[in-house]
Parts: C-alpha cells; structure tokens; sequence
C-alpha cells in the first residue's frame, strides 16, 4: 500500500508516551500525554492513556498500545470479578498485583509498563510501579519515553509533604517538559485525580499548557 | 589454555567512552562549565576522576563527552591551531574562533569521529558565550548540555534556567544539573568539575561526590 503510512508487525503501534503518578494525602493524581504513533505517524493524538480499572482505582498505559490495552481490559473483568467475591471495593495493592501477575508471566511476549494508582479504604492514596514484571509501591512513579527527560525534574522537584493542588501542577509540569523534549509524547495532558470522595477527570489543551524556557536568541 | 582459565577482562576490548554528563551556562560576564568524571569501557569505570574540562585557551574551554580518544585529540587539535592563529592576529582569540575550529574537525570527519564538544569562554568582544558544536553544526545558545546523562536533565533545566542569572545562581544551576544527571544516568558520576570563566580568568573547582547537594530519594 502505498499511504506513506508503516504498516506490519515490526513497528506496530506504541505509545511512546509520558505517563506519571503521584501520591499525596488523601489520594493520588494520575496524568499522560495523548500520543499514538507508529513509526514517524502519529496515529492518534488525543488517545486518552488513563484507563479506570475500577471506580477508584486507574492505570497509565505505556508501551505497546495493543498490549497495554488489553492488560487494562484483564484486570479490569478480573477486579470486577474479585470485588464481587470479597462484597467490597478492591484494593489498590490487588490491582497492582493482577497487572503485575500478567507482566511477569508473559514477560517476553508482553511490552507495555503500566502504572497503577488510586484510593482505597485500608490505605489511602497508593502508586504502584510494574515495570516488567516487578510490583513496587513508590511515593511517585514515571515511565514511558518521554519520562527520561524529567528524571532531573522529577527528582529535583518532588516533595513528600505536597497538597493536591501542588501535585496537580507538578503533574501538568511535569508531563509539559517532556512532551516538549520527546518526540513520541504530545497533544494534549490528561489529569485524573482520585481521592475519597471520587474521581476527577481533566483534560489540558496544548495551548493551555504551562511553557518553559525557549532559547530565542 | 590460559585464555580460557584466565579470560581476557571485556574492558580491555571495549571502546572507552566518556558517557558523560557536560553543561555550560552564560551569565552576565562570563560562563560557567561542568562536568562528571566517569569514563567506563563497557561496563567499567577505567576512570573515575577525569576532568572533561579541556582547555582551548586562557579564557576558552571546552567540555568533552562522547569516545574518549576522540574528544581529547579534537581538543588538542584545536588547542595547537588556537594558539597559531592568535599568534597570528595578535590577541586573545575569539570564543566563536575556537567553536568554528572545533565544528570544523567535527563536520569533517563527521562519519568516523564520534564526540562532542561544548566550547564556552569569554571575550573581549561579546563576553561570556556557549557554543554548541554536536555533530557539525555550530549554534551560540545562552546554555548547552550534552552527553548521555544530559537526557534526564532535560526536562529540569528548561524549567529551572532563568536569563541573568547571576555568577553564584549559574554555579548552583550547574551543580544541580549535574548532581541530577548522575544520580540517573549509570555512565555518569563521580566527582563535578565546575570551571568559571569571566574577564578576570578561569577558576577551577572540583566538589566531591558526598559534598553534592542532595536531592530526593526515597
């Protein structure tokens, strides 16, 4: 076909992405960039990579589209079923482990990183980290492409004692930097904020977004 | 026999590079460089406290990053033209004199050399300047990074550069750069080496790894 688009296997569709997480106290504030691309095309760019795994309880999707989704989609039917059995809302660190269950049985087959976030009773806000295979609780969490470029911020920036407005915005900082700097992240920022009372969903648009400094001499 | 009892170590047949993390910032008066002091072969550190900071003239310098051998011999390359040719024009040179010298190594034999350098200094005529020169290419900017660990500090320094900043506020900016740039990056670390250029010379100054500013780890 002669579209100028790549297709077969190799490529395939990855998210490139940034996706972050961020706890504070009382919840969590999940965010991504909205990019799909395959090869040089961008294939969609307002994909919303924050899929709900239950009323509380979010993944970021990153990697390959395709895997990620459908990891989303397991642990999705298979928290609906667990909740189900044990009368009450699942905890975050259960999420976790299904998503990291999955990753790690089809390590080699499998390439997508997803983290796990949300609220629940017993502890409050909670993100889990699952790269490849690996079941980690951290205090924040980044992963994608994209995260390499704000490594630096991240760390330089972070503090522990922060309130949800000022995770809220370390989130949309942090997500602006590296969408600038990394090819495969753009569009637009997707917020979500999940604490007791609920979830919260935002979207900022490119030109809402907070700008850094551009050499311009 | 004795090859296999005593396997040749893997760093002898590696290329050394210096993974690197280089910075260079202007501030009014001068410029500010630093960089980390790793050189690894492979998976060894062959050198843990080299000085990237080579250089070019009294008030010129250059940071090194990319294969070692490389970079030093670009450097010293130019080091040897730099002081023909203010031999020859009777004065200090200009920093965008060594920056074409260096870009022009670096464009030329572009396919078999693998380094890059950051020129920065001062001069009489347009004060504190940075060049960077990666790949070929020669463009003055107010700031450069390079070297693998530069990719995580992207993101840090385009939220924390500031125009005029001051000579103290460009030493920290650098510091931390380059603190954050080593605690992530596997083929950066060390010792920082910070050198301040301006018209009255260039300070040099080497701050240890437990004298780092600290940032946050869990």
């Amino acid at each position: 076909m002669q579209d100028g688009i790549e297709h077969g296997s190799p490529s395939g569709l990855k998210m490139g992405t940034t996706i972050i997480a961020v706890e504070f106290d009382g919840g969590v504030v999940v965010g991504s960039d909205s990019r799909v691309s395959a090869g040089a095309s961008v294939v969609n760019r307002v994909m919303n990579k924050l899929s709900p795994l239950h009323d509380k309880i979010y993944c970021a999707l990153s990697g390959s589209a395709a895997d990620a989704q459908t990891i989303a989609e397991i642990v999705n039917y298979q928290l609906d079923v667990h909740s189900i059995e044990v009368d009450e809302d699942p905890l975050v660190c259960s999420a976790a482990t299904l998503v990291k269950n999955i990753s790690y049985k089809y390590k080699e087959e499998l390439s997508a990183h997803l983290i796990v976030a949300g609220w629940d009773r017993r502890a409050g806000g909670q993100v889990y980290a699952t790269l490849n295979g690996l079941l980690t609780r951290q205090p924040f969490a980044v992963g994608g492409s994209g995260s390499f470029y704000i490594y630096g911020f991240v760390d330089a920036e972070y503090r522990s004692d922060m309130t949800r407005q000022e995770c809220q915005e370390f989130v949309v900082n942090s997500l602006s930097l590296a969408m600038s700097r990394d090819g495969s992240s753009g569009g637009v920022a997707y917020v979500v904020t999940i604490d007791s009372e609920g979830v919260e969903e935002k979207c900022i648009l490119g030109n809402q977004l907070p700008t850094f400094y551009d050499p311009d001499i």
